[in-house]
């Protein structure tokens, strides 16, 4: 049988929920048994390949990057999951959306005390006007609240998947676990 | 001493059934006491054991055979007969939905919460399974006051079920709490919308801290998930108040 093609994105988050991911420990080891990672910030592969069985998304979709990311990545995956609070809901980049990108930019770069204020501008994506969870961009099929889910989450929700089954986590992780 | 009794008619005791179970009880008890005294597990947020009931969060909702409309259990009276249901799918569809409203009308981010872990909303969200928002986030920008030298208030983390309101009236007496606004307006305001710190009402008893559900009204100096509070003593207060008339 062949192994089952897993990815991780990482879009807005803090790499905490890859942290968690790499936490798994020497399970990782069992897991690669099982499937192949063949995209993530973990690895070097360049595009993101076809026909992927289960992508986790760690971060909240904020560029219009993220955006494109997604969108080609929910179309190339077969089981698309929400890994962590900010793909879920937001989190901690959605809190700029109570203010304008030009306010968010503007405190960010123009406001300090700075020798040369400048707002970047050239090879950076733009910023959205809100900051959006995972499932209000493309449809998402499982989500996993934490911050992060631990490795025990990831690992129990990973194995459920790819034995065909869709882990039920309401009584093991929650927003901010 | 009393000089009169409260009330010369002692309440009545009707039988009725909750989820088709027997159940009788006074007719002065709530639904939601009747319940509870039978281990029938219904959830509430705006409730508090201690304060008046006032059926603002719809958490409790239940089903009354006979009645179209749904009732908050907490201020629901028992009558002869009566048949309630406390779950089903309805009833789980409406109380997700009213979570997820008060998630996407506040700003809540829970892992930066002083709350976090010792949050009534986010086990509630929990317990009824809303691990996600459907709706569009509000993404209101609202005001935090740290104006008091123990306490902050931090409007994005209210979700207005008016426990700090009823603690400050009916149980300190000093009526610093109030609402103003209607509807998605609504706002929990200290005296005349007036900078807490500068209140020449508020007393500093802290009792709206220990009953906020969420993490905002809480004290100062709290890291994430350092804000633990203990509310039991709202309902020993009142019955002790009570026993000595």
């Amino acid at each position: 049988m062949s192994k089952a093609k897993v990815a991780t994105i990482w879009l807005d988050g803090c790499s905490g929920c890859h942290m968690s991911f790499l936490d798994m420990d020497e399970r990782l080891l069992e897991l690669a048994e099982v499937m192949d990672l063949v995209y993530s910030p973990l690895v070097d592969f360049k595009d993101f390949p076809e026909a992927v069985d289960v992508t986790l998304v760690e971060g909240a979709v904020s560029s219009e990057e993220d955006r494109e990311k997604i969108i080609k990545v929910r179309a190339r995956t077969r089981l698309l999951v929400a890994l962590g609070d900010c793909a879920v809901a937001g989190n901690v980049p959605a809190m700029r959306n109570a203010f304008k990108v030009k306010e968010v930019i503007g405190r960010a770069y123009l406001e300090d005390d700075l020798t040369h204020p400048q707002a970047p501008h050239i090879h950076v994506p733009p910023l959205l006007v809100k900051v959006k969870p995972v499932h209000q961009v493309v449809k998402v099929d499982l989500v996993i609240p934490g911050c992060p889910p631990s490795a025990n989450i990831i690992h129990y929700a990973v194995t459920e998947l790819l034995a065909g089954r869709t882990p039920d986590l309401s009584n093991l992780t929650r927003f901010g676990a | 001493m009393k000089a009169t009794p409260k009330s010369i008619n002692a309440p009545r005791v009707v039988t009725l059934k909750i989820n088709g179970q027997d159940i009788s009880g006074r007719e002065d008890e709530s639904i939601l006491d009747l319940a509870r005294e039978n281990n029938i597990f219904i959830p509430t947020l705006c409730h508090l054991d201690g304060l008046t009931d006032i059926g603002a969060c719809r958490l409790c909702l239940v089903e009354v055979q006979g009645m179209n409309k749904l009732q908050p259990a907490c201020v629901l009276r028992p009558s002869e007969g009566m048949e309630v249901n406390t779950d089903s799918p309805r009833l789980q569809r409406y109380r997700r939905m009213v979570i997820e409203m008060l998630f996407a009308e506040g700003n809540h981010m829970c892992s930066v919460c002083v709350s976090n872990g010792h949050c009534d909303l986010q086990a509630a969200a929990q317990i009824l399974g809303m691990d996600h928002v459907r709706l569009d986030y509000f993404s209101k920008p609202r005001t935090l006051d740290g104006s008091h030298p123990r306490f902050v208030f931090d409007e994005n983390r209210c979700i207005l079920c008016t426990r700090c309101v009823r603690v400050c009236a009916e149980v300190e007496g000093a009526f610093t709490w109030g609402v103003m606004g209607r509807g998605i307006d609504s706002r929990v305001i200290t005296d005349m919308d007036e900078r807490w710190g500068e209140s020449t009402t508020c007393t500093g008893c802290s009792k709206c801290v220990a009953v906020c559900p969420t993490g905002a009204i809480v004290d100062k100096g709290k890291g994430a998930s350092e804000m633990v509070k203990h509310r039991e003593f709202v309902a020993m207060l009142r019955e002790q108040r009570e026993r000595e008339g």
